[in-house]
């Protein structure tokens, strides 16, 4: 059958003909000026879906009829159409098409794009198409062109369909075109409705026993017929079995494996796509010209055992298999050696061959084996790719991708995944039926996470305009904007100074003060932390002491095994600060430190509680000295030391000026207010500074259990986190509690309870406390998520940061004009951030999904915000 | 500050200073008060004070932008209001500006004369200590106490401050006195606090004329007085007539070894290379070995990974050889300095389509990095830490996988021929380590095995028999 017939052949009832158009494709109208291609394209398609020739000639040349424009104008057509299939829009091209090399260049676009291109041809009776032309008045078109275009159209119409389009449809009269009827055809890999659940098992290669064992483990009851020979199986749950192909050859009983399968397929129980050895089965058994190797020859050899009728049948089905599916909205894809998200319910010749065969170098191994490209590793589609077709000794995710083939008929283990649930079910093979090329332990290619991450991940490349690159981030909470600019200071922040990417699975928000007090002396003071909260729909809150110290997150694994699993090879943790940089500059302090926590952990009984093998912990490093003796030598105490040499020598200047009678008072009272800010000054960072040797000395106050493994602690309340810290803390020296106090905000006892409670706390030298919603993280005021905490400092604490004298009336009224919004939005964003790749980190999603929220944090810290907030 | 003079009548100070000394003046700045008051005025001996009141706000606004080892917070809590630095230094030179000109219209006489004066600074930022404070001001003839200042009473153990209690003590005309202070205050503190303007060339000339061209430190004087801009430096270097023998700045940064490090490296920065070289610099024969390598690999495409402010890629542009050149850094501050150097926006358009820079990391994986038939590693994996190293390997030779790629990096062992580099010190601030050459190798050999290249091993400088060149370099082949 020719395709240009074919739209004679499936006429409507009423006689009309019918043009199935597949969804994704590239439509070419065809047909001389005058045929009515606008008029059909309107009628049947969107406005947005339709390119024509004129609307481009126009766009580049003022003027429709602008013939010079034309080579500007179908460039233009051709990218507007490029950009449009590339995202997967059906795209009508109305332009005449009549001669073969304008099409060619639309044929390879829709190649280039791996969609189907199918031609509806308007072949109207040139005497319709002059009449119409002529009644025209915005163009005047000779005759003769028409008659040309004709002549060019009919010339090559019976060879149409051999020019690589996959459907040619002829309307040969005007009323044939007006009675045409246009229908969207899916896919054949289109199956997005179906949404299991699904078991989806690797590889069989006719190790039939094994996979009635592992059906009957995934709970599928076998029907068999007459002589015992599994034909169906059926799920009572009604879940769905799919195939990632390669059923057939190596293994022992081939034919009893299709058979089972294409019962169930048959039955609607199963899907099934096809694999690289189905289709070479198909060739030889039509007599194609193979290499009867790889396992064919017992294939052939059983087949023709089981009858020439069966043979039959199984080449029927394995001819029918497609080569991927599309399942569950566009969640899930399954294809016999994965697929590229670009590739996904796209239709080509090379789509086929990548789900088939995979992408390889051209290279090959040390064991003679086509060494492939990491595809999975450079995956980056929301959809799950499930796949088969390379044996590995473990099915592992890689970015949202998993290999099934654990090489059963190698003596390995046939493997299934249970989706959505994400678990695997396996059997192991009864004996090795065929001896693998490469032994199936050999530490080959592997599909590893590398550890490294795309800079487009992170929106670090510049577009090719130049423009600076940025993006958004989606997180649970809604999208959060990181600006170009700060991405590359990310970029360059996280490149020179960062821990390992894969350490990062957090990055502490930076935290907004209390709104400046009411009370003229104090900045900051509790009331106005509890009215934020309470202005924001939150009532119960919790006040903790805030330590000063450096924050520091810490993540302790259990042992190598946990480490290597979940995070980088070859150690035990990581302490880090609140930008990602080491917390320790010795590695020696870092592992001292791990593993008091590690022992600590243990002896708290953590692991089992929290049923995990590690945990990542959000707090404070105390002393400050440890971290920060370098800025409080050179910043602090210099200030302090400068002010006690200059001071005394002036007021000792002045006084004898007063001796001699001159009029210094007013310059000697500040003199000496000045000597006595310095010395309050001096006694605040006094107390946050002792010595430390190693990780003698180091006192860590946690405060929130971040996560651990397969949690994120985000929705326990703040006093599960101090339970959980407080129990540590009797476990491990090294721990020190936070003393806290639940208020309920609106209570006006609970409330001054809590203001003397920080009063005896900034009293007696405490830095302040952190005034957070009870319910924990995720909590919800009326706007949506609430600041996470706000801080409320002490006053003599605040001389460290707004300079030694700020409390002096005259600086304090400058200083009460905060302007605390762009910190407070600062935070929020930063939170939903760090609640994303919390969120992530617990789905086990890839290191990049990760990175993405924790490298935004860090860009917006690059943002510039006044640093006394 | 206060300046006494022994000189009789002493009260004639009043009449050099133009300030009365039975009244207290003050003079509004624009960064807060100076009061002048005499805390004596006897016969025999006569003090005028210098007291510099500083308004934080008004600090705020003046803040300049000039390298200093400040952080952010710094500029609300600093030491300006107590120390006697540059600020302080304009408010002398503001306050005493016709003493400083030397000009005394009641006792013309006066200003020629020197006078027995002690000045007294009770607290000048000096980060390298008393010595330094001598070597300045002794050449000028002052008698120098230079006490240090504790860092702070409380903790003994943190030692002293980076402030001397400064007594200065000689016969000297009053200009002269001034000027030493206003010139060689900021000197002292080696940063300035306000924005260092192109004037201020014709400031230090006017002030210092008189003595600066003879003084042996003129060149660091130079320098760190004008906040070490380079550009300011070298048009007072060369303005200065006695220059003659221009000796080379006494902190020569090694441009090659500057571009990865931080923009404010702090003072604990500069590098240590370049002194034992001289000529032609290490950065420039490295440059050219590298280029000797690309061409010997016939490399035309090439990816200058860590290309700083392009210096290398200045030099492939500049050479028909290389039809493809890209550059990435890090830093987008060095990329935005490279695209400045090399007017990347008036370059032909033959060349402008051979070149391309963005910011890029040596371990972010990265699809630009792609199409090349070399990579550069230079003076780059010295800068990345150690535990990072592997991302750098797997982006380069896994990732962008180019035919070749040459690594650049100092040789650990030479570094004993740096004169004032310690035992164990490495070259610049920001490296994480330095590789003898075996370790270099070991590194460079697991690399190749790894990922299918081989690697041979090149010495870069003059070779010492002992200790090998200052720099090693690795090619690596496919």
């Amino acid at each position: 059958m020719t395709a240009a017939d074919s739209a004679a052949k499936e006429p409507a009832a009423s006689g009309a003909p019918v043009i199935a158009v597949p969804e994704m494709a590239l439509v070419l109208l065809v047909g001389v000026s005058g045929s009515g291609k606008s008029t059909f394209a309107a009628r049947h398609f969107r406005p947005t879906q339709v390119v024509s020739s004129d609307y481009c000639r126009a766009a580049v040349g003022d003027d429709e009829n602008d013939q010079s424009a034309t080579a500007d104008a179908f460039d233009l057509l051709h990218y507007i159409a490029g950009k449009r299939l590339k995202r997967g829009l059906l795209t009508v091209v109305d332009a005449t098409n009549v001669q073969p090399s304008a099409r060619a260049g639309l044929i390879r676009l829709a190649k280039e794009n791996d969609v189907p291109c199918v031609a509806v041809v308007l072949d109207v009776p040139e005497g319709v198409a002059q009449s119409r032309n002529a009644a025209r008045d915005d163009r005047s078109l000779p005759p003769h062109v028409v008659s040309r275009q004709r002549r060019e159209l009919r010339r090559h119409l019976k060879r149409m369909a051999k020019e690589g389009l996959r459907k040619v449809h002829v309307l040969r009269t005007a009323e044939e075109i007006d009675a045409a009827a246009v229908v969207r055809e899916k896919s054949w890999n289109d199956k997005k409705e179906l949404t299991g659940p699904f078991d989806v098992i690797g590889d069989v290669h006719g190790c039939r026993a094994e996979l009635e064992e592992l059906l009957a483990e995934l709970g599928y009851r076998v029907r068999r017929d007459g002589e015992g020979r599994a034909v169906g199986a059926h799920h009572p749950e009604g879940r769905t079995a799919v195939f990632v192909g390669d059923l057939v050859d190596r293994g022992p009983d081939t034919p009893g494996v299709l058979r089972l399968a294409m019962g169930m397929v048959g039955d609607g129980d199963a899907l099934c796509v096809s694999g690289n050895h189905e289709s070479k089965l198909v060739r030889a058994l039509r007599g194609g010209k193979v290499r009867v190797a790889h396992g064919l020859a017992e294939s052939l050899e059983q087949l023709e055992e089981a009858g020439e009728e069966f043979t039959a049948r199984a080449l029927e089905f394995c001819d029918g298999l497609v080569a991927h599916y599309v399942l569950d909205g566009g969640r899930l894809v399954v294809a016999h050696a994965g697929l590229k998200e670009e590739y996904h319910g796209r239709a080509s010749g090379r789509v086929r061959s990548f789900a088939l065969y995979g992408e390889t170098t051209g290279e090959t191994d040390e064991y003679g084996l086509p060494v492939r490209l990491p595809w999975a590793q450079e995956y980056r589609g929301r959809a799950a790719v499930v796949y088969g077709h390379v044996p590995t000794l473990k099915a592992e995710w890689v970015n949202n991708t998993i290999c099934l083939d654990t090489g059963c008929v190698f003596g390995g283990r046939l493997t299934a995944l249970r989706y959505p649930e994400r678990e695997l079910v396996d059997v192991a093979a009864h004996r090795t039926w065929y001896e693998p090329t490469r032994p199936l332990d050999a530490d080959a290619p592997a599909e590893r996470e590398p550890g490294v991450v795309d800079a487009a991940d992170v929106g670090a490349v510049e577009t090719r305009a130049g423009e600076l690159p940025g993006g958004i981030v989606d997180t649970g909470h809604g999208p959060v904007k990181v600006p170009g600019e700060n991405t590359l200071a990310a970029l360059e922040a996280m490149s020179r100074f960062a821990v390992d990417p894969r350490w990062l699975l957090y990055l502490p928000p930076t935290m907004a003060p209390a709104p400046t007090s009411a009370d003229p002396e104090l900045l900051e003071r509790p009331r106005e932390a509890f009215e934020a909260y309470r202005a924001a729909g939150v009532d119960r809150v919790v006040c903790q002491e805030k330590h000063m110290g450096s924050r520091a997150v810490a993540v302790v694994c259990r042992d190598a095994a946990a480490a290597e699993r979940r995070f980088v090879p070859g150690s035990l943790g990581a302490v880090y600060t609140r930008t990602g940089r080491p917390f320790f500059r010795d590695p020696a302090t870092e592992a001292e430190v791990l593993a008091e926590l590690r022992e600590g952990i243990a002896a708290a009984g953590l692991w089992e509680r929290l049923d995990t093998d590690w945990v990542a912990l959000d707090g404070e490093m105390l002393p400050w000295s440890a971290k920060a003796e370098g800025l409080i030598r050179e910043q602090y105490a210099a200030v302090g030391a400068a002010a006690r040499a200059a001071l005394p020598a002036a007021a000792d200047a002045l006084a004898a000026a007063a001796g001699r009678g001159l009029e210094v008072s007013a310059l000697s009272d500040r003199i000496a207010a000045a000597g006595r800010d310095i010395e309050e000054f001096s006694a605040v960072y006094r107390r946050y500074t002792w010595p430390v040797e190693g990780s003698a000395g180091l006192r860590y106050a946690p405060f929130t259990v971040l996560a651990a493994e397969g949690a994120a602690f985000t929705d326990r309340d703040h006093l599960w986190h101090m339970q959980v810290a407080e129990r540590l803390a009797e476990h491990c020296p090294l721990v020190r509690t936070t003393r806290y106090l639940v208020v309920e905000a609106g209570e006006e006892e609970s409330a001054a309870a809590a203001e003397r409670w920080w009063e005896s706390l900034v009293g007696a030298g405490g830095e302040g406390m952190v005034v957070k919603p009870l319910a924990g993280a995720c909590a919800k005021g009326a706007k949506g998520l609430a600041q996470p905490g706000l801080k409320v400092r002490g006053p003599d604490y605040l001389r460290i940061i707004y300079g030694p004298d700020y409390l002096r009336p005259e600086r304090m009224e400058r200083l009460r004009d905060r302007r605390l919004g762009r910190k407070s939005g600062l935070a929020i964003r930063e939170h939903k951030l760090g609640l994303e790749s919390l969120a992530r980190h617990a789905r086990a999603e890839p290191l990049w999904r990760v990175h993405q929220p924790v490298f935004a944090a860090l860009a917006l810290e690059s943002e510039p915000v006044d640093p006394r907030l | 500050m206060t300046i006494t003079s022994r000189h009789r009548p002493a009260t004639d100070l009043g009449f050099l200073l133009h300030k009365h000394p039975d009244k207290v003046q003050s003079f509004g700045q624009s960064f807060g008060t100076a009061h002048v008051f005499y805390p004596e005025a006897e016969e025999g001996r006569c003090t005028a004070a210098l007291l510099l009141e500083t308004d934080p706000q008004a600090l705020l606004r003046a803040r300049g932008t000039v390298d200093s080892p400040d952080f952010a917070l710094a500029s609300y809590v600093n030491d300006r209001p107590y120390a006697a630095a540059s600020l302080f230094a304009v408010a002398v030179g503001d306050v005493f500006r016709t003493a400083l000109k030397g000009r005394c219209a009641a006792r013309p006489e006066l200003p020629g004369t020197a006078l027995p004066l002690e000045l007294h600074l009770p607290a000048v930022p000096c980060r390298r200590g008393p010595e330094e404070a001598r070597a300045l001001f002794e050449p000028l003839g002052w008698t120098v106490r230079a006490e240090p200042v504790p860092l702070d009473p409380a903790l003994p153990d943190w030692g002293d401050s980076r402030y001397l209690d400064l007594t200065l003590t000689g016969e000297m005309r009053l200009a002269d006195a001034l000027s030493h202070v206003y010139v060689l205050l900021p000197v002292m503190d080696g940063a300035k606090h306000y924005w260092v303007a192109a004037d201020e060339v014709d400031k230090l000339l006017r002030a210092a004329e008189g003595w600066l061209p003879s003084h042996p430190l003129r060149n660091r004087i130079t320098g760190r007085y004008l906040a070490r801009r380079r550009t300011l430096v070298r048009e007072a270097t060369a303005r200065l007539a006695a220059a003659e023998e221009a000796a080379e700045p006494e902190e020569a940064d090694d441009p090659a070894n500057e571009e990865q490090a931080p923009a404010r490296t702090g003072t604990g920065g500069g590098t240590a290379e370049g002194r034992a070289d001289r000529e032609p610099p290490l950065a420039a024969q490295r440059a050219a070995a590298v280029l000797d390598v690309l061409k010997a690999e016939g490399a035309r495409r090439v990816l200058d990974l860590g290309c700083g402010t392009g210096t290398l890629v200045a030099r492939m542009l500049g050479d028909a050889f290389f039809e493809r050149i890209t550059g990435a850094d890090a830093s987008a501050v060095n990329v935005q300095r490279a695209r400045r150097r090399l007017r990347t926006d008036r370059l032909p358009e033959a060349d402008r389509r051979r070149l391309e820079l963005f910011a890029g990391s040596a371990v972010y994986r990265d699809e630009r990095f792609a199409g090349h038939d070399a990579a550069v590693l230079m003076e780059v994996v010295e800068h990345v830490d150690p535990g990072r190293l592997g991302a750098l390997e797997r982006v380069v030779f896994g990732s962008a996988a180019p035919a070749a790629v040459v690594v650049t990096t100092p040789n650990a062992e030479y570094n004993v021929h740096y004169e004032g580099l310690e035992e164990g010190a490495m070259r610049h601030s920001d490296h994480r380590f330095e590789w003898t050459r075996a370790e270099f190798a070991a590194w460079a050999d697991r690399v190749a095995g790894e990922y299918g290249y081989r690697v041979r091993y090149l010495p870069v400088g003059r070779e010492d028999a002992r200790t090998g060149a200052p720099t090693q370099m690795g090619v690596f082949t496919k």
